[in-house]
Formats: C-alpha cells, structure tokens, sequence
C-alpha cells in the first residue's frame, strides 16, 4: 500500500472524504505552517494567527465533503484562512458590516503609483539571501510595513502564487483593484529592500522620468 | 503593465511601445530585475512553524471534532 506521506492531496482528500481521519491529519500537517505563516503575517499577532489557523481547518473538515477540487486543495484553505483573517481585521477596526473594500478603502487607489526612488542592481542572489538571518528579519519587517490592504494581495499572489483572479476573489476586490495593489506593495518592498540589498556602486542617480 | 511586465505575461503585440522603452531604459530594467528578485526572496522565504503547544491543541481539537462529525 502506498504510504500516506507520499500521496498527493488529492488521493488524501478523497480518502478524507471517505471517513480516514489518518488522511485529513496528514493534509492538515502538510499545509498548517502555510496557513499558519499566512495568517500570521496577515494579522501580525500571534493569537490571532492561532485562531485563524484552528477555524480553517475546524472549517475545511466541516466542508470537507462540499470541497470539489475545482482549486488545488491548499488554494482552498487559504481562501478559507483569508476570510477568517478578514473578519478578525474587521472587528479590530469595529466595522463588523462594513467591506474590507470600503473599510480600508475610503479614498480609492487613485493617487500616483510611486516612482522608484534607489535604483541599484543587487550584491547577491535572492536564493543565496533567503537564508540569511538578517535578511529573513529586512523582509519580515518591510512586510509589516506595507499597508493591510496591500500586503494581504502581496502574500496571497506573490507569496501563496495564487493567481490574480484567485486573490482577488479571496479578498473580496476586483481585479482591478487587486492588480494595483499588488504594484503598489511591489514596488514598496522593491524600494525597502533595495535600499538595503542593492549596490551602491551601480546607483543610478540621475534623473529618469517618464510616463 | 508592470505587474504584467514582471510576471512575464504582457502580451508582445499590445505592448510594443513598452517593450521598445524597456529595451532602451536601463533604470527600468533595473527596477523590474529588482522586483523579481524581491518577489522570489519572499517565495524564497521559510514558512513560520506553529508554537509546539497549538499545534498539539490543533489536532487534538480536530481529532475530537472529526469523532463527533464522523
């Protein structure tokens, strides 16, 4: 018989669906720290993060015979996470009946998209500083930094690689809207991040404007 | 445009005029190699893992659930 860890999700979620509990802990193993990390970079609190990540799959074995693999299964989850991290901002902010559209959303996205201001190429390879510790913290904290409304679509489609259409439905938004949030939370952690990772030697200070 | 430029997923006949600028502006190509370069430093990254105390809280709580839902 072909051992659990080596079946794909879609074998255990059929087998889950057909009552092994053994599959759906193994599921739940293998995408926890996904949702986990997700919601805990969405909501920046600890306990928050906890509650999101047990009322996602409390949720996703509740759901688990309606789940019709339309969506990879971890794509599902994290939908599932979104909306639970979703209602968790909405409380701190009291508007329980208000759209994260419009709660966080009273001006629209029209402003200028910012014009990239430390152009330099980068001293090393984003593989080889993946693993550095500094580094690790200079991503987590120009993360922190970005606005709800941004880093949410950053994490969803550039960290999670769900597609535009996929983020912006988990969110709620158009795709519009999503895709310039997306360029807005790009091109701040661009800048964050260059600053720090590029070489200054390859600068380039003059001018350089255009439409 | 630059999302779609960065994602590698422009559609070369509609986009003419900017590819022609991108070829040609090298600050540009800079800003867009950084972007995908921050891009796959946070795909890159390693995922946080659970307190050892919740995450034995998780699957007792589901374990418990599963037995009154099965």
């Amino acid at each position: 018989m072909q051992a659990i860890a080596e079946m794909t999700d879609e074998q255990l979620v059929g087998r889950a669906q057909a009552g092994d509990l053994e599959a759906f802990e193994a599921l739940t193993t293998r995408h926890e720290q996904r949702v986990y990390s997700l919601a805990l970079r969405m909501l920046r609190q600890q306990e928050d993060a906890e509650d999101v990540t047990q009322q996602t799959f409390l949720s996703a074995l509740e759901n688990l015979s309606g789940f019709r693999g339309e969506a990879g299964f971890s794509t599902w989850l994290l939908r599932i996470a979104t909306h639970a991290a979703l209602k968790v901002i909405r409380k701190r902010k009291g508007l329980d009946t208000v759209s994260l559209e419009a709660s966080t959303e009273p001006q629209g996205e029209d402003g200028a998209i910012p014009h990239p201001d430390y152009i330099a190429d980068w001293r090393e390879s984003p593989e080889e500083l993946a693993h550095r510790n500094d580094v690790r913290q200079l991503v987590e904290e120009a993360l922190s930094q970005l606005d709800e409304k941004h880093r949410m679509v950053f994490l969803l489609r550039d960290v999670e690689g769900l597609s535009v259409k996929e983020t912006a439905e988990a969110l709620g938004l158009s795709e519009a809207n999503t895709k310039v949030r997306l360029l807005r939370a790009r091109l701040q952690l661009r800048e964050r991040l260059t600053r720090t990772l590029g070489d200054p030697q390859t600068r380039i200070t003059r001018s350089h404007n255009h439409s | 445009m630059l999302n779609e430029y960065v994602d590698g997923t422009v559609d070369p006949a509609v986009c003419e005029e900017f590819e022609k600028h991108m070829a040609g502006c090298n600050p540009c190509q800079i800003v867009v190699d950084n972007i995908r370069k921050t891009i796959t430093l946070y795909k890159c990254g390693e995922r946080y893992e659970l307190p050892v105390s919740f995450r034995r809280k998780l699957h007792d709580t589901l374990r418990q659930r599963w037995k009154e839902t099965h």
